[in-house]
């Protein structure tokens, strides 16, 4: 039984909270605490305001002293991404470009968390522009895998994940263009959901690829995560592509039926660790010895899904990323004579290599005489993933698969292996171009690294997702997990 | 080969809609603002902002294409045009490439006429499509440097695009004069010009009297006057013919205007033309555009200015210079218009005062001038007209009734302009009234008949000579001060001298 307050679970703090047991001052303290202990060796936040974040712990106790408690989540401290806006609080993406731009307003996301009475809790370490798959493209510092600190913790929200797996924050917030959620989620062995695309604002999150990009909830445990995107699932009319009340109120139809689980033709074979796959199967069986009926699913396209996924996503970030140019705000060159000089220079200096390699490749693909070959295929290849997925989920509640194809990696074994680190991706990626929910649920080790399984479902079928992985999860000992640090 | 050549001209329209705020950020707009005053963080595009559509500019630029017989499509989208300038926020302007607001559509245009009171030949020119797109801030370069204001950057901006359907300076002119009547008079733009609230693109090629191609054009870029868009069409269709007749080839290419020096110059050419990379903009998903809106919107469509025009010579009989000078302002024709309806006999009349005596005093207290080329709508307020139209009626009919002269009315004009007084009050209260009662006045008469100076002037009458008459009215209108009804004497002498 977890005993540390740093070992605890969001909802247990909660109800520690409501009982009278605990302080959200306690609890802060206590955290303050582990980062001062933990936080260099594993650098997963980039920034921790100790004055404010205890300022917030004695707001939310004598909120709860006067009986004027405003959710569950009143009091817990939540964790937020360097690429989310907080009023007051640097934005930097991780980016030299944006080393010294303090947001002049908050998130939807961060409001949402602010009227439910939760701590905004620290920065958090990520890949550039969310650009990459194990925070190693940061401009700040480096982040550790909580379970070997040789290893990467995955990314893009790796800071997210390491801080979750080493008991430095009960929630944390990441965002998710290609599997930034569940990949490092998977690789920190704790619970992570894209949820389906337009569900969460995405006003005040910092852009990379507008029609894939979703903020989403990460955590130790499938409740804490249910939890937490419960605060952040709001209707907002500052982001046109987030769901109204009405949209948001068409929920898939309840099955009558037991549970039907799809499994993808082929999907333990080639490239698939055999440990991973063993986890996986393992998962499969348990639903099966559940009454789950489990379906072979058949979609050819997949293979399909990270090639578009590299059209789609960096031609958007080359527009998306157009803005940063050291006129208004962020990094401005020194070295400059004329406005055109100056622009050119400031994003010369300011970008890192990754984000600039897929500026490149996203200007290249939209560029006249190449738009149709690139973009406009990867458009239609786009759809055509998009409706076997549908299809697919017309005959199954949901499709398992594994989250990441292999476990952690070593810090610096792909830097310069670009496309090697692009298949980390590739059972995440087609949530993305679906924008379907999806969610990672850790499911067992690949020797001492932990490994998760991947659940995808139709539009808004969060809870389903939900009720499944917390079947998975309380029949097994890897909720709440945390290496010994 | 003939020697006769035809210019063949589009224009590409940009118009600021009037909107409280920008196109897709609450920050509001207008003139006359320290920089940078009108912003917000979507406006500048700081990370993690997101556009939202304004609907009062969607309905403004579907309300335009009402206005000229557009067809309005069931929905509409926004793409990213991509480059980098520093007054450019997001390095990207969202525009409508594919799934523009508003399809087709046809203006008509009044040509010069002969003279001043004749009317011109009429013509439509046809609208190729117009789109709704973001503005973009303003640079400006010092010594020590450069200097952006983003109060612009946002503003809604409607790009109307024409077909080559216009052939001269002239027809250009008229196009933007009627475009200007009609946005004006639907609301959906104030056109000033002054305040670069339309600026302009003219595509000019030229090709011989008779040939079927189109000539290789030139396009050139933001006109902001009428007078610079007719004077460029006269100068780049000069320059084009002179090439040609000296064995050059036309170059397609964009041209800026300097219109101090009255001359075009290269700004760049085809091989320099920019690679745009449109692409349909992830942040704004397809618009839909109910019939509800549009049929809604239908009923905020004035009467079309020529109709107008059309309806006033036929069917209320003003003469074609009264006509036109109502129409260009639809204020002034609406106050017309109720005018009218209190004293229906006489539309002319109150055209007359309406489009002369009240446009000038109006123009005065305003201090704009009429007419004059930059103004086609003139800039007058009705708001603050004291007269009101029952009122001017009033004076009108007391004219024709014959109660005052048309001098005196003039008199009473001044004073209701000045006042907003009755006409009738000041009739009264001035004592101007014509006397038409046809007692006192018929023993007047009689007993100036009666005076002997007069017997030879009535002697002369009664032998056939009319004008004997006239001797016998000018003591008549002493005896009375001069407030007989001069309609009434004559009557009265007519019949008392048999």
């Amino acid at each position: 039984m977890a005993e540390e307050i740093y070992q605890l679970s969001a909802t247990e703090i909660s109800s520690r909270l409501a009982a009278g047991k605990l302080t959200s001052r306690a609890v802060v303290e206590a955290l303050i605490s582990r980062y001062h202990q933990l936080n260099k060796k594993i650098g997963a936040f980039t920034s921790l305001d100790e004055k404010d974040v205890l300022a917030q712990a004695d707001a939310s106790d004598a909120r709860r002293k006067a009986g004027k408690v405003l959710s569950p989540l009143d009091g817990i401290p939540v964790a937020i991404k360097e690429n989310i806006a907080v009023k007051g609080q640097p934005l930097t993406c991780s980016s030299k470009m944006l080393a010294n731009l303090i947001s002049p307003y908050d998130a939807h996301v961060v409001e949402a968390l602010k009227s439910a009475g939760a701590i905004i809790y620290g920065r958090l370490n990520m890949d550039e522009f969310a650009m990459g798959s194990s925070t190693e493209n940061s401009a700040i510092q480096k982040t550790f895998n909580p379970w070997d600190l040789t290893r990467i913790p995955g990314g893009s929200s790796g800071g997210s994940a390491a801080s979750l797996a080493s008991g430095l924050v009960p929630l944390a917030l990441g965002s998710d263009t290609g599997g930034s959620i569940r990949q490092p989620a998977s690789h920190c062995g704790i619970v992570g959901m894209k949820p389906t695309y337009g569900l969460v604002s995405r006003f005040g999150l910092v852009a990379f690829a507008s029609s894939l990009d979703q903020i989403g909830p990460m955590a130790r445990t499938v409740a804490d995560c249910e939890l937490l995107l419960n605060v952040l699932a709001s209707p907002d009319a500052r982001d046109m592509t987030c769901f109204d009340s009405t949209q948001r109120n068409q929920l898939p139809v309840a099955s009558e039926k037991s549970l039907r689980i799809g499994v993808p033709k082929g999907v333990l074979g080639k490239g698939v660790g055999a440990e991973v796959a063993a986890a996986t199967q393992a998962a499969i069986d348990f639903y099966k010895s559940k009454g789950a009926t489990i379906i072979e699913v058949d979609l050819p396209s997949s293979d399909l899904a990270v090639p578009t996924y590299y059209v789609v996503a960096t031609a958007e970030a080359s527009s998306n990323l157009a803005r940063y140019d050291g006129v208004r705000y962020g990094h401005r060159s020194a070295n400059a004579k004329t406005p055109i000089e100056m622009m050119t220079n400031s994003r010369s200096e300011g970008f890192g290599p990754e984000v600039k390699r897929r500026i490149l490749l996203g200007t290249f693909v939209l560029s006249a005489g190449y738009a149709d070959a690139y973009y406009v295929r990867a458009l239609r290849a786009r759809s055509k993933i998009r409706a076997e997925h549908l299809a697919a989920l017309e005959k199954v509640d949901m499709i398992l698969s594994p989250t990441v194809p292999t476990p952690a990696f070593k810090v610096g074994e792909k830097v310069s292996d670009p496309l090697q680190l692009y298949l980390e991706d590739i059972f995440t990626i087609p949530a993305n171009l679906a924008g379907l929910p999806a969610l990672s649920v850790p499911c067992g080790k690949s020797g001492h690294l932990p490994v998760g399984f991947h659940l995808v479902g139709a539009p808004l079928s969060e809870s389903k997702l939900f009720a499944a992985a917390q079947l998975f999860e309380s029949a097994h000992s890897f909720a709440n997990q945390q290496p010994t640090l | 080969m003939s020697d006769a050549w035809e210019i063949v001209i589009g224009l590409e329209v940009h118009v600021q809609l009037h909107t409280r705020a920008k196109v897709f950020a609450s920050a509001s707009w207008g003139f006359g603002k320290e920089p940078n005053e009108q912003v917000d963080p979507v406006v500048l595009g700081l990370p993690g902002t997101l556009p939202v559509v304004n609907r009062e500019a969607v309905e403004k630029a579907i309300l335009f294409g009402l206005v000229v017989d557009a067809e309005i499509p069931e929905q509409c989208a926004w793409d990213r045009k991509n480059y980098f300038y520093p007054d450019n926020p997001k390095n990207y302007q969202l525009t409508q490439k594919d799934f523009p607001v508003t399809m087709g559509g046809k203006v008509e245009i009044e040509l010069p006429g002969a003279a001043r009171n004749i009317m011109g030949e009429h013509k439509w020119i046809r609208i190729h499509h117009a789109h709704l797109e973001e503005d973009v801030g303003k640079l400006s370069h010092s010594g020590s440097g450069s200097l952006v204001d983003y109060n612009r950057a946002g503003v809604p901006l409607l790009e109307i695009v024409t077909e080559p359907d216009l052939r001269s300076a002239a027809e250009a002119s008229a196009f933007l004069n009627a475009l200007v009547v009609k946005l004006t008079q639907a609301g959906v733009a104030d056109c000033d010009m002054e305040k670069g609230q339309l600026r302009c693109d003219a595509n000019v090629s030229v090709r011989r009297v008779g040939d079927t191609q189109l000539g290789t054009r030139t396009e050139t870029k933001n006109l902001n006057s009428i007078s610079g868009v007719r004077d460029c069409i006269i100068y780049e269709s000069k320059r084009q013919i002179a090439q040609i007749e000296a064995g050059n080839k036309i170059t397609q290419e964009t041209r800026g205007w300097n219109a101090e020096m009255s001359r075009g110059y290269v700004l760049r050419d085809k091989e320099d033309a920019h690679d745009y990379r449109y692409f349909p903009d992830p942040d704004i998903p397809t618009l839909k555009i109910s019939r509800e809106t549009v049929n809604r919107l239908k009923k905020h469509v004035p009467e079309a200015p020529f109709d107008r025009q059309r309806r006033y010579i036929e069917k209320l009989n003003l003469p074609y210079t009264a006509a036109s000078v109502l129409i260009a302002d639809k204020a002034l024709a609406d106050w017309f218009e109720t005018a009218v309806a209190a004293h229906p006999t006489n539309a002319a009349g109150i055209a007359n005062w309406a489009a002369n005596d009240l446009l000038r005093e109006l123009s005065a207290q305003s201090g704009t001038e009429v007419g004059s080329d930059e103004t086609p709508a003139v800039k007058i307020s009705l708001d603050s007209c004291l007269i009101k139209p029952a009122q001017l009626a009033g004076l009108v009919k007391l004219t024709d009734e014959g109660v005052i002269s048309k001098q005196q009315a003039k008199e009473v004009f001044t004073e209701m302009f000045s006042t907003g007084k009755d006409a009738l009050a000041i009739v009264e209260a001035k004592g101007l009234r014509q006397n038409s009662d046809t007692g006192e006045l018929e023993k007047i008469v009689a007993e100036v008949i009666a005076d002997p100076a007069v017997a030879k002037s009535i002697a002369e009458y009664r032998a056939g000579n009319e004008k004997a008459i006239n001797a016998l009215k000018g003591p008549i209108m002493k005896r009375t001060q001069g407030k007989a009804n001069p309609v009434m004497i004559d009557q009265l002498l007519r019949k008392l001298l048999g």
